[in-house]
């Protein structure tokens, strides 16, 4: 079975919720990546987002932009990104998605990425500027794996639009808690509430809230509308914040266990 | 021969394996309201009918279409015909994309319009409309412009526009591009995109084409008056593409040879162009498939040229089909030749050009050469030159020496 679909039954089955985060590979260099990557996967992740770095990330905020940047800077690449994931996984059985935008994929060849994840034990893909109505020819070239490709509902959607998205969505639905970017803040509870029981109602997959969640009491307020929560901005502000830090490994894991401890307490 | 007119984009807004609409979710609803809106304008005869209007009397069309005679006579071959969209309203075809989109957005009730600009020139002719139909103007611009075109940045907030300098990324066009995507994914519940060119999500590569096919349509009924037939050849520059878009299409079932000019800059073998189709490949930026200038791993290059309206690492989609379907030859014109065929008209003909339209001048008149004299090529002098005076000034004190090749020629 897929390891995001069998991780959402083991939460099920112990009445919890999954924290799904999002680091930029490469972010702020290869090897420090992968050791921050290792904290984060034993300190309370249930899945893994590995960010594909690209240099125009336009539905992201500043904190995302900078961490893509950074990897850039750094010499990461889609190539480097797979080869992480090979790495950890032979380490790990935390389920990974490749998270990025279609042009590195389009370029690397769907097919070839499609061989490519297959073989790094990738679980999952998000290409945040693909949404279902262009997404025919990445789902042909993952037919024979089984990889899932999960797709998002903004705020924005409309009804009937959402019902499409929650047919098409593989492994869970992404749903975007605030109009604009990535980033931290600007969450308005109670129409999160109202519009996660509107989607929940029509999602046979779980559904997860993402987008300006910055810490463990954030969780916990969120936790209760939905089956789990995504964090990203706040996970690379950690690195952004002191890139040169020599405990960035150790800095990781206190955020995602405050993160956890808010999410468990819910 | 196919019929291309009509054809496309298909309902879903793709151009054969180009265009679409590769954007996030959040800004999936704001584009099936554009969509829907420009369907039922179009379809409006209303609507159209004040497009035309402000065409003819803000805008200044129809715009003239002029036998550049002297120059023709120089180069001893075809007929050079020059379609004058620099007499327009700020001096540029893009000022029939934005009177569109204007009166789109005040159709749909939006009080806020936003635009990305490079050199500034639709940054400018956005806040025009805006200041004429009262909307909020927020222009994006990448904060080394901003510097680089003080003149424009000034124009654009006496207009009363505010412009915003972006500093992520390499701080340029496409920078500005991704800024105001991102601003508008933000607010689009109140706020218009006015994208600049033939690029971007569906249904914007259609309707900006559709906004411009007013200079094909123009110059093709004045070239049948003036001549008596169709022009042999059609030439425009190609940086998004919508001057040449809107030239063309209006030509493209007809037995037309047609020309696209992209930048070369210092020339196509080194890294320091803007020739998205012939020196770059197939991939996907601001929404739609196409030809980008990108690394083997998809990571979008810096494009460069003296042009700063060229100065873009992509195309529109139609053009990567016409491109495929060999409808359309698209060539490079380096920096030098175009501040060739700059010099030329100005002495020539007494006409100061842009510098992005001295790119199609410069591949007319090469072309020019080859042919004979009963021969007509039909150039889009889609812009004017007085905002590029520093720039050239500056290129010629640091190139001594670069006369222009007519001058050379007159000269022997």
């Amino acid at each position: 079975m897929n390891r995001i679909t069998a991780t959402f039954q083991k939460l099920a089955a112990a009445h919890k919720k999954a924290l799904v985060g999002y680091l930029t590979a490469g972010d702020p260099n290869p090897e420090t990546s992968f050791d921050i990557l290792r904290a984060a996967v034993t300190s309370g992740l249930d899945i893994l987002e590995l960010g594909v770095p690209f240099s125009d990330p336009t539905a992201d905020g500043p904190v995302i932009q900078e961490a893509s940047q950074r990897a850039l800077r750094a010499g990461m690449t889609l190539t480097k990104t797979l080869e992480m994931a090979v790495r950890l996984r032979a380490e790990s059985d935390i389920p990974i998605m490749l998270f990025g935008y279609y042009n590195p994929l389009f370029k690397y060849g769907l097919d070839r990425i499609a061989k490519a994840a297959h073989a790094a034990g990738v679980d999952g893909l998000l290409v945040v500027d693909l949404p279902p109505e262009e997404a025919g020819p990445l789902k042909t070239a993952l037919q024979g794996t089984d990889i899932q490709i999960v797709f998002l509902v903004a705020p924005t959607t409309r009804p009937d639009r959402v019902k499409k998205i929650a047919a098409e969505t593989g492994g869970f639905l992404y749903l975007v808690t605030k109009a604009g970017t990535t980033g931290e803040g600007g969450l308005d509870y109670e129409a999160i509430r109202q519009h996660a029981a509107e989607v929940k109602a029509v999602s046979p997959l779980p559904v997860c809230l993402g987008f300006g969640i910055r810490n463990g009491d954030d969780a916990a307020k969120l936790a209760p509308m939905a089956d789990g929560i995504i964090v990203g901005s706040t996970l690379c502000n950690v690195v952004g914040q002191a890139p040169w830090a020599p405990d960035l490994p150790e800095r990781m894991a206190a955020k995602i266990q405050d993160l956890r401890a808010g999410l468990d307490r819910s | 021969m196919n019929k291309l007119i009509g054809q496309y984009p298909d309902a879903t807004g793709h151009f054969g394996p180009y265009g679409g609409r590769f954007v996030g979710e959040t800004l999936v609803s704001a584009l099936l309201d554009v969509e829907a809106a420009w369907s039922s304008a179009k379809a409006d005869p209303a609507f159209m009918a004040d497009f035309r209007a402000m065409l003819r009397d803000y805008a200044g069309r129809p715009t003239p279409l002029d036998l550049a005679e002297r120059l023709s006579d120089t180069l001893g071959g075809a007929r050079l015909w020059l379609k004058r969209e620099d007499c327009t309203h700020t001096g540029a075809h893009k000022i029939n994309n934005v009177v569109g989109q204007g009166l789109l957005a005040r159709r749909m009730g939006k009080r806020r319009v936003i635009a990305e600009t490079g050199a500034g020139q639709h940054g400018v002719a956005t806040a025009t409309i805006a200041a004429r139909f009262g909307f909020d103007c927020k222009v994006f611009m990448g904060a080394e412009d901003v510097r680089r075109q003080a003149p424009n940045v000034r124009r654009m907030e006496l207009l009363g526009a505010q412009v915003i300098p972006v500093t992520s990324g390499t701080a340029t066009l496409k920078d500005a591009m991704n800024e105001a995507l991102r601003y508008w994914s933000g607010t689009s519940a109140d706020t218009f995109y006015v994208i600049g060119t033939v690029s971007g999500p569906h249904p914007y590569p259609e309707m900006v084409r559709d906004f411009q096919r007013v200079i094909g349509d123009e110059a093709r009924a004045q070239m049948l008056e003036k001549t008596g037939k169709l022009p042999d050849l059609l030439v425009a520059c190609v940086g998004g593409g919508s001057n040449a878009m809107g030239l063309f299409y209006p030509f493209l079932d007809d037995p037309c040879e047609m020309l696209g000019a992209e930048a070369a800059g210092d020339g196509l073998d080194t890294p320091r162009h803007a020739a998205s189709i012939i020196g770059g490949s197939p991939g996907e930026l601001h929404g739609a498939l196409t030809y980008l200038l990108q690394s083997d791993e998809g990571q979008i290059h810096e494009a460069w040229s003296i042009s700063a309206g060229l100065d873009y690492p992509g195309v529109g989609p139609e053009h990567a089909l016409l491109h495929d379907l060999k409808r359309v030859r698209y060539e490079g014109v380096t920096d030098r030749e175009a501040l060739d065929a700059f010099q030329a008209l100005c002495r020539h003909e007494g006409i100061i050009p842009a510098l992005e339209s001295a790119h199609a001048l410069a591949a007319a008149m090469r072309e020019a050469k080859k042919r004979q004299k009963d021969q007509n090529i039909l150039v889009n002098l889609s812009g004017r030159g007085d905002k590029d005076l520093d720039h050239v000034l500056a290129w010629l004190k640091e190139h001594p020496g670069q006369n222009s090749e007519v001058r050379s020629q007159e000269s022997e």
